[in-house]
């Protein structure tokens, strides 16, 4: 940590630091000297922040800012900035995108949520909201009422250009247009209402005869609001909302919020209840990375393992609904623990299960996995490498098939995950073949991993007793868990209240979604759909 | 309300009580016993909903025995539109434009909570608060999200509601809901 704040001072002996969550340090600073320091950030030996977790717009009540997490691959450390624009009414700071290149899309959700200009960033449009959409609804002063916005029947326009701001060299700013598609370009609309897109999408691609030159991805179609809402939730309500986020990781996103009240309370959970959220979080994986197989094939044009793989989910929903009473949506996790303990039947039904899966997978991998149509369509297709991956910010089976290990069950233990001795899946190929190889492989180290927590569950409580009103105390608070789609992380800014002041969940659906159009473009448009399928994203997780 | 004012789904048959014309009202049983049981839904789902319609589709739960297996993914070919998950400000003129893209006769479900009147989402500044303020539903189906159970109770409902429709002369003759849609303001 010194190292870090010596290297700062260095470039920016001003910088404001503060013990934030231990062992990272907090670094205020201001928009010019976070202009300053970002290539040192990226590029100097002993800071080399190559990863950029989270991108938190921020109103801090009087200035509207950014919270930036970053983390590097090599040194193996964090670092978080807070940078407040300098005014309110024309809040700029200085763009990420040239260096990390999920800020573009990033920056883009922060625009569209606070207003925010990046100066630099080429594309300012914004990514959930209609084009025409009035205010910037995270706003502290937003004002909702539907005069504003009233529900509109029209299409929303669309424009082929972008609005940018750029920085000149005497120090003015000065907009800019970019042309996303030139008028003679040939695009074709996939989306919002296809079935290939995995929900409510929208992509515009532009053609050169069969090739994808360039996609641009429209989100916002299920965008519900969830982190505003959040603001006026107590936290016992803010807990409903993770399950309908990524409704097939209902579990793991749950745990993710209760574990960061939890920590931010300093509140001792029963072993038991840790046991129990780890057996369900892998139950879940399972049962998402069978939807995956299943709905995968399925755009690939295979029918049948689409019928497979609801089959053997629906034993896993069984389980499930025996312990929680929900099939797809549990609201299971509670804070303090789990908000019953399991049925008696469970050990017994999930130790049948994880003997039936493997001779499922075996006829998987015969129907299937070695097929050799499936094998054409998918080596070699849609190649992402591990830098790209890092620079994109992507996590989970994604970033594991092109060999970054970023695992945070391994790397971050949580639960009863240090109990467990699983490995963790790594491919170096980075095609679409190895995205579904590492999650087929994932079933299997999940099965390992309930087989060893059925043998050691221990006896207990499985809920520690809380106050009937949950209050945190003032400060920042994250915390991340890995889904069946990377890493989901809860930022919850607290000022002592029983309200959250702001609550941002990181979806890992965002960074993939940000990936279809460097690894769709030169691809056939047949390959589009293949690799939208094996990036697997669940768009409400995107548009939140 | 109280419980003895409520009328079950029975009450729909109620409606033909009075009998039907003997030639046009066979005839018209024939044609809706085939309608019904060939009710093509629309591959229509934005969120956790549209899952439980996958599973409703698959084997274990099967609405092919129903005669809704015929899922298709162009609104031109679709009898009904599932509406199964949240619909949100800026998807409304898209479904709306689907739904006028369906050919006549046409039927709407709101499956879920959030489609029947926002659900848990209801006062976000980005939801839209039921589908009925844009298309006329014929049937709800409550749950968050439904079982498939009640999904296949759903549509059940929805076949009975089309059996005692007159087809001749009144469903074949009749002007295009999308010509007179929107008759509810979307602002009210």
């Amino acid at each position: 940590m010194n190292t870090i704040k010596t290297l700062i001072q260095n470039i920016c002996p001003q910088a404001v630091f503060s013990e934030g969550e231990k062992p990272v340090p907090e670094v205020e600073l201001t928009p010019r000297e976070l202009a300053d320091l970002l290539l040192p950030l990226r590029e100097e030996k002993g800071l080399q922040f190559d990863y950029l977790e989270d991108l938190i717009g921020m109103d801090f009540g009087e200035q509207l800012g950014v919270i930036y997490r970053l983390y590097s691959t090599v040194n193996k450390h964090w670092v978080v900035l807070v940078c407040k624009a300098e005014s309110r009414e024309h809040p700029t700071l200085p763009t990420l995108s040239h260096l990390w290149a999920i800020a573009d899309f990033y920056e883009r959700e922060v625009f569209d949520f606070f207003g925010i200009l990046f100066i630099g960033h080429p594309d300012m449009r914004r990514l959930f909201l209609r084009q025409d959409w009035t205010g910037y609804p995270l706003r502290k002063d937003y004002d909702a009422s539907s005069d504003l916005n009233p529900l509109r029947l029209e299409a929303e326009p669309m424009r082929d250009d972008t609005d940018a701001v750029i920085r000149k060299e005497d120090g003015e700013t000065a907009e800019e247009k970019h042309v996303v598609f030139d008028k003679d370009e040939y695009v074709v609309n996939i989306g919002p209402q296809h079935p290939a897109t995995h929900g409510v999408l929208h992509f515009q691609v532009s053609l050169e005869g069969e090739i994808v030159k360039k996609v641009d991805v429209h989100c916002g179609y299920i965008h519900r609001g969830i982190e505003k809402m959040c603001e006026s939730l107590t936290y016992p309500q803010t807990l409903a909302m993770t399950d309908r986020l990524d409704y097939l990781s209902a579990h793991q996103n749950r745990h993710a919020l209760c574990a960061c009240i939890e920590e931010a309370m300093g509140l001792e959970i029963p072993t038991r209840a840790l046991y129990i959220r780890t057996l369900m979080d892998e139950l879940s994986r399972i049962q998402s990375h069978l939807l995956f197989y299943a709905t995968f094939c399925m755009d690939l044009g295979a029918l049948t393992p689409f019928f497979y793989g609801f089959r053997d989910r629906e034993m896993i929903l069984n389980i499930f609904e025996d312990t929680t009473g929900g099939r797809l949506i549990q609201n299971y996790n509670v804070i303090g623990g789990v908000s019953r303990d399991l049925h008696p039947d469970f050990v017994e039904k999930t130790g049948q299960f994880i003997r039936y899966l493997p001779k499922v997978l075996k006829e998987y991998r015969q129907v299937f996995t070695d097929n050799v149509i499936f094998r054409q369509r998918t080596k070699g297709i849609g190649l992402l490498s591990a830098g790209q991956a890092v620079s994109y910010g992507v996590s989970g089976p994604t970033a594991r098939a092109s060999g970054v290990a970023c695992d945070i069950r391994k790397r971050m233990p949580y639960a009863a995950y240090e109990e467990v001795s699983f490995r963790e899946v790594l491919h170096t190929e980075g095609d679409a073949l190895a995205r579904y190889l590492v999650r087929m492989e994932e079933i299997e180290e999940s099965l390992a991993i309930i087989d060893q927590l059925l043998t050691k569950l221990p006896a207990g409580e499985y809920c520690a007793k809380t106050k009937p009103v949950v209050k945190l105390p003032e400060g920042r608070f994250f915390k991340s868990v890995e889904n069946a789609r990377g890493e989901f992380g809860v930022f919850i800014e607290s000022r002592g209240d029983k309200y959250p002041y702001r609550l941002k969940f990181h979806p890992p659906c965002l960074p993939l979604v940000s990936l279809v159009n460097p690894l769709a473009s030169g691809n056939k448009i047949a390959d589009l759909i293949t690799i939208g399928a094996s990036l697997d994203y669940v768009v409400p997780d995107i548009d939140r | 309300m109280s419980y003895t004012d409520f009328n079950d789904n029975e009450y729909i048959e109620t409606l033909r009580r009075n009998g039907v014309g003997v030639a046009v009202g066979v005839l018209d049983e024939l044609i809706n016993w085939g309608r019904s049981n060939s009710l093509w839904p629309l591959t229509f789902a934005t969120s956790c909903c549209g899952i439980e319609f996958m599973s409703v589709g698959a084997a274990r739960y099967d609405f092919a025995r129903f005669g809704f297996e015929v899922a298709r993914a162009s609104p031109r070919q679709a009898d009904v539109i599932i509406v199964a998950g949240t619909i949100v400000t800026k998807m409304a003129p898209v479904l709306y434009r689907l739904y006028q893209q369906m050919a006549d006769p046409k039927y709407v479900i709101a499956m879920g909570s959030c489609a029947i009147s926002g659900g848990p989402f209801t006062k976000s500044y980005h939801v839209v608060q039921g589908v009925d303020k844009i298309l006329p539903v014929d049937v709800y189906i409550p749950g968050c999200p439904p079982r498939p159970e009640a999904l296949l109770y759903g549509m059940m409902q929805l076949q009975r509601k089309v059996k005692v429709e007159p087809f001749l002369g009144t469903v074949n003759k009749k002007e295009p809901k999308s010509h007179r849609f929107p008759a509810i303001n979307p602002g009210d």
